[in-house]
């Protein structure tokens, strides 16, 4: 971790006064800023919450939002879950595995391909995440048009 | 004169393109030179409509469906601003059938109200769920709300009333109300509807409910997958608390109340009440043994209210309008109403809320317009992933809590999926164990374990491997996660799993042997 990443990790602990019950919280701080939870931040977390790194490696390896490697630039998840599933999911991420080159729970240095379980948009499935974006009634063909306008902005 | 033009700011308009369309028609307006005032309101809930944009005018709401930002040009030149005919044009809102034949209680403000202002929520009935709560005092409050019927609407169906009475009751210098947001089943989004379209809603029950029970922190566990839901929800408490609404000594009623909202992490199990307490307190979301009930012993081990978002929600309005018109609404021990919740593949997917008793056929062909793809309806997934697959002979069970613990169904948190005859339930039972595979908190062996095993038993039957003989070990294992598992996610698991092989035993067969 850089001097200036520690400085910024520091201080998005601090923003939550440093307690560990903010845990989670404060690992979301991180994922957004840095798009994962390095073995740096697992040791600087700990060290600021005084409490054990097995506690923090514990939870960061118990939620699936606390990723522990470099993401691709753009992260895609794509919902598995059953009402999109009805709507052909299987077949979209078929598509986009294809598309993009990457599979599912895989990462190019573009992109992190990864599942994910209901993002409450299933009365228009089927449902994809781009960058913290949801859409929704995702075709093949609008998958492409999506990748395409939000990967260039 | 100002014509108030409503675009929802909700995830799901949006994510059909509704953000670029309010752009789109405010830079038409003011090219044109029409004054326009965007209204940034919830959705309805008709999510096939969506985006669906209405106008205002001489206080009636004409309503254009699926507006795509190509539209909006032709949208002002047919002047919709005075509900001009466009091919778009589905008439007054009030009238759509959808819409006009729901039991609105709950979500009465959902797609009506603005959902970021105090004042339309003032003069729509906001807040005096709370009035009427500090004129009765915490006691009558619980008495009421025991009187009308609610059941949790998270999906144990717990009576709430009898829930907060043990809070209330319990000695302790702090109590908390978890709201739980967590919301996981696949196919719902109320929660997140109401959270998007009335969040002063949800904050005026969870005031309720910390008056009544005497706790003064409430906490919304919101899922991380609901980022539009947040910004909304953060604004909303920032707002009320401005207001005097949150804080000390609220409107002088010397209660003291303060929310803050706090983000899940993509764990299904989270929503267990007693794993999230521990993910609220920083931890593993580890399922807790009970006893103690939360009730008694919660967040950081003081007496806590654990309800759902709509659960809440449901209380202001029965402060406000007696708890005998919610129990005049519903059938037998299903009293009031629930926010159905329409999705997978069904032509009319959204939300739609009814009271309690009417079919599962009446929904998904009088509301839901049969199936997306025209093809007919083979299974429905009812209740979320533990929730039993149902077969077409078995969708004239009235909605209603004992009904469908009767056939051994649940209906949850009301999510309702459909899927035709092209599904493969083989390949749906093994999911339903995979997914219990991947969010197994690990506490029990027949959870954990068993579910992997589950899923290896399924492959095999589908490959053709000694079907019958695997088909009896899937069946021992499910009793086994039933019976020794602690929560109903091991517990449940096996529900859609035996449901699907009961319904579709040809669908567990090798394709050679020729599946329908
Ligand atoms: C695996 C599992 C997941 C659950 N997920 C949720 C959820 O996402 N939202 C919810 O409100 N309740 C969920 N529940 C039910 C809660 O444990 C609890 O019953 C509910 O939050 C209580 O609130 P209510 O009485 O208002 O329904 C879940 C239960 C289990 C076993
Ligand atoms: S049944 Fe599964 S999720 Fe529930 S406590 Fe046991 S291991 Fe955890
Ligand atoms: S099941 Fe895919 S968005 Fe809900």
């Amino acid at each position: 971790m850089s001097p200036q990443d520690r400085e910024i990790a520091v201080a998005i602990i601090r923003s939550f006064d440093a307690r560990p019950e903010m845990l989670i919280q404060l690992l979301h701080g991180f994922v957004d800023k840095f798009g994962f939870v390095s073995n740096d931040a697992v040791r600087l977390i700990a060290d600021e919450l005084n409490v054990s790194r097995a506690d923090v490696h514990g939870v960061v390896s118990y939620y699936h939002d606390f990723r522990t490697e470099i993401p691709g630039r753009h992260v895609v998840k794509i919902c598995q879950a059953e009402a999109c599933q009805a709507m052909g999911s299987r077949k979209l991420t078929e598509h986009a595995e294809q598309r993009l080159g990457v599979e599912l729970h895989q990462d190019s240095e573009a992109i992190s391909l990864e599942p994910v379980y209901c993002l409450g948009n299933c009365a228009c499935a089927p449902a994809v995440m781009i960058d913290g974006k949801t859409w929704g009634r995702v075709t093949s063909d609008r998958f492409d048009a999506l990748i395409a306008s939000e990967m260039d902005a | 004169m100002t014509v108030r033009v409503y675009v929802p700011r909700e995830t799901t308009a949006a994510s059909v393109g509704a953000e670029a369309v309010a752009l789109e028609i405010a830079r038409v307006a003011k090219r044109r030179g029409d004054i326009v005032r965007l209204v940034r309101n919830g959705s309805w809930g008709a999510s096939w409509l969506e985006p669906m944009v209405e106008v205002e005018f001489d206080d009636q709401r004409i309503a254009y469906g699926n507006v795509d930002v190509e539209d909006v040009d032709s949208l002002f030149d047919a002047g919709f601003l005075a509900g001009g005919e466009h091919q778009k044009r589905l008439g007054p809102t009030a009238e759509i059938p959808y819409l006009r034949n729901q039991d609105r209680w709950t979500f009465f403000r959902c797609g009506l109200a603005e959902s970021l202002s105090l004042e339309d929520f003032r003069s729509r009935g906001g807040f005096a769920g709370i009035e009427a709560a500090f004129a009765a005092g915490s006691d009558e409050v619980v008495d009421r709300v025991t009187e009308s019927g609610l059941r949790g609407r998270g999906g144990a169906g717990f009576p709430t009333g009898i829930k907060w009475r043990t809070v209330a009751k319990t000695e302790a210098s702090q109590k908390y109300v978890a709201c739980n947001a967590d919301e996981g089943d696949s196919g719902t989004f109320s929660d997140r509807m109401l959270m998007e379209g009335d969040p002063f809603g949800l904050i005026e029950g969870m005031l309720i409910a910390g008056f009544a029970v005497g706790a003064s922190k409430g906490y919304i566990y919101l899922r991380s997958e609901y980022p539009m839901t947040q910004r909304i929800l953060d604004k909303a408490i920032a707002m009320a608390r401005d207001a005097g609404w949150l804080g000390n000594n609220i409107r002088e009623s010397g209660f003291d109340f303060e929310i803050d909202v706090h983000l899940g992490a993509g764990s299904y199990v989270c929503g267990e009440e007693t794993a999230m307490l521990e993910s609220l307190e920083g931890k593993r979301g580890i399922v807790r043994s009970k006893p103690p009930l939360p009730a008694i012993s919660g967040l950081f081990g003081a007496p806590t209210v654990v309800n759902n978002v709509v659960t809440l929600a449901s209380v202001a309005n029965i402060l406000r309008l007696g708890p005998d018109r919610y129990a005049g609404l519903g059938v037998g021990r299903s009293l009031g109403t629930l926010a159905f919740q329409l999705s997978g593949n069904v032509k009319r997917g959204g939300l739609v809320e009814k009271a309690f008793g009417l079919t599962l056929r009446q929904l998904i062909d009088d509301f839901g317009g049969g199936t997306a793809t025209g093809r007919p309806v083979a299974a429905v997934q009812v209740g979320g992933p533990l929730g039993a697959y149902l077969s077409e002979a078995q969708l004239d069970t009235p909605l209603d809590y004992e009904a469908f613990a009767d056939i051994g169904a649940l209906i949850g948190h009301g999510g309702i999926v459909v899927f035709d005859d092209s599904v493969d339930m083989a390949e749906q039972a093994q999911f339903a164990m995979e997914f219990c595979a991947i969010e197994s908190c690990g506490k029990c062996t027949p959870c954990r374990i068993g579910s992997q095993r589950g899923s290896e038993l399924i492959s095999k039957i589908r490959s053709g491997e000694n079907g019958a003989d695997h088909e009896a070990l899937l069946l021992e294992l499910c009793d086994t996660m039933e019976h020794a598992s602690l929560c109903a996610m091991g517990g449940m698991t096996p529900y859609p799993v035996r449901s699907a092989l009961q319904h579709f035993p040809q669908h567990f067969r090798p394709r050679a042997e020729g599946k329908t």
